[in-house]
């Protein structure tokens, strides 16, 4: 059985501006990232459906201490979105200086862009990923 | 199924960088592990053992077939488990399974890691590698990070000022360096205060210094054996009585659930069904530790404390030697170390030590039952509960 919409697919789409999931004809409920199977059922009759890039932040930290090849990138903020269509999505918030990051970042609404992972001696490739501003 | 004893362990002393390879490091801890058991390695049916991250501290995969030649166990069947920090805590439940189903009769389990010896930028990369590595890595998602989001979403979730959960977390990390002092085979033999722990360097927000783990390099071994096996052995065997193994999907996946983790759920229930006893039966715990916040979120899913209060236990005691329940009186990953392929064999055998009344000053006098709850990256789960079988 294939893939309705792959890490490549779903990727693609982000750089164009498109935030994609599929939504399960069996429960109705909306997966993203996407998977195999339904996330809340594990139903596979999925429809790949835009959805609507607003959320708000759930939980966020701000990274001090980076991995290998990425100490340039930090302190930067990691955040957990709950999309308005009910997923959850990880990525990084950009809006807000990370050394005034607090507890009252959970609940503001953020629309969702991107920006490229190029990767590294252990990726393969670039990987596009989500980046979160205040809405 | 048969029943299935341990009667036998090993563990090195959890340190900084040695200059010793992993097949030596789990070799000696094997060694150890048989000599205790009076067997010889010719006993040995087969070698199940946890590893990470060799391939990347030391360029060394397939450790488990030259580990099993090193110790004079010739062609046995040997194979690698990864779950991360739970790989060898799921190399021993398969060890019990094969021995219960009457395959085996004596298989040596454990695990080693040299993840000290990578240092902090190559580890920090290399633990990452054990979450989602195309949806959630590329946000730069670090180990502490994890346990930092999930830390911020439990003060949210239960409603416990940030400040007051923060100091919550600094007495389990007091905790684990007090009974670390204990310990002669732990990374860390030094006490530390509330506010040095509140003093420390920013790691991941909320989570400093010294409410994260240390990376470790180290090695455990225990020997499994069937019950006839084991009474010839020992008159104080150790039994497995309950055994539990759960996996769950990437951290975004487990959304709304968070910050617990179904799979620890899942996975202890599992454990405590086949045991036929309760969390109130447990008389001591070893829980995954990785970071303070862990525990917290740990000890409430394994039933020991209702959620969002394990922090106001730690404060009061109760999980101090001569509390309600006595929680990782090792010094816990925090203070004995965490070699992530270890630590599983390395709860186990400080479970064993305690129901044989073997653990000195740390000893929970009279602890009949005991659990470990290990966990590898973001929710790969294995609950092992023994009981006295004397």
């Amino acid at each position: 059985m294939e893939y309705k919409l792959t890490f490549k697919d779903y990727a693609n789409a982000l750089t164009k501006g498109k935030l994609l999931g599929l939504k399960c004809k069996g429960c109705g409920n909306i997966t993203t990232p996407p998977k195999m199977t339904c996330q809340e059922c594990g139903g596979t009759d999925l429809d790949i459906v835009e959805l609507s890039k607003r959320g708000k932040i759930v939980t966020f930290t701000v990274v001090n201490v980076a991995p290998e090849g990425r100490q340039n990138e930090a302190p930067y903020i990691i955040a957990l979105v709950k999309l308005d269509e009910g997923p959850w999505i990880m990525g990084n918030l950009i809006d807000i200086d990370p050394a005034r990051a607090s507890m009252d970042l959970i609940d503001k609404e953020v629309t969702i862009g991107f920006r490229v992972f190029p990767g590294d001696q252990f990726s393969p490739g670039d990987q596009a990923r989500p980046v979160f501003s205040f809405a | 199924m048969r029943k299935v004893a341990v009667v036998g362990t090993g563990h090195t002393p959890f340190t900084f960088a040695t200059e010793k390879t992993s097949i030596e490091l789990f070799s000696e801890a094997a060694m150890d592990a048989m000599n205790e058991a009076n067997l010889k390695p010719k006993d040995i049916q087969a070698l199940y053992l946890g590893n990470c991250l060799g391939d990347f501290s030391e360029g060394q995969a397939m450790l488990q077939s030259y580990a099993a030649n090193d110790i004079g166990a010739f062609h046995i069947p040997a194979t690698r488990f990864e779950g991360a920090c739970a790989s060898s805590a799921l190399a021993i439940r398969d060890a019990f399974i094969w021995v219960a189903s009457g395959y085996y009769d004596v298989v040596l389990a454990g695990g080693v890691e040299r993840a000290a010896s990578m240092g902090t930028p190559l580890a920090t990369r290399t633990f990452s590698m054990f979450t989602d590595s195309h949806y959630e890595y590329p946000a730069g998602l670090t180990f502490p990070a994890i346990f930092a989001m999930l830390a911020h979403l439990y003060a949210k979730r239960y409603g416990i000022a940030l400040e007051k959960l923060k100091e919550q977390m600094a007495l389990v990390s007091v905790q684990s360096h007090y009974y670390g002092m204990s310990n002669p085979k732990a990374q860390f033999r030094k006490e530390i205060t509330v506010e040095d722990v509140l003093n420390g360097f920013m790691v991941s927000s909320p989570l400093q210094l010294l409410d994260c783990c240390p990376f470790s390099d180290g090695a455990a071994a225990v020997v499994l054996v069937s019950e006839e096996k084991a009474k010839q052995i020992t008159d104080k065997p150790v039994y497995i009585t309950g055994i539990g193994q759960a996996s769950s999907g990437k951290l975004s996946a487990q959304k709304d659930y968070l910050p617990r983790i179904r799979a620890r759920e899942e996975s202890a229930r599992e454990a405590y069904d086949m045991a036929g006893i309760g969390p109130s039966d447990i008389d001591v715990c070893e829980l995954h530790d990785c970071f303070s916040i862990a525990s917290l979120i740990a000890a409430e899913s394994l039933g020991l404390f209702e959620y969002g209060k394990a922090g106001a236990a730690w404060e009061k005691g109760e999980t101090k030697i001569g509390g309600r329940i006595p929680i990782n009186v090792s010094g816990g990953l925090k203070a004995k170390g965490h070699p992530i392929g270890a630590t599983g064999a390395s709860q186990v055998t400080e479970i064993y030590h305690q129901l044989r009344g073997e653990c000195g000053e740390r000893q929970v006098e009279g602890a009949k039952s005991g659990l470990t709850d290990t966990l590898g990256g973001d929710g790969v789960l294995c609950t092992l509960i023994m009981q006295r079988g004397w």
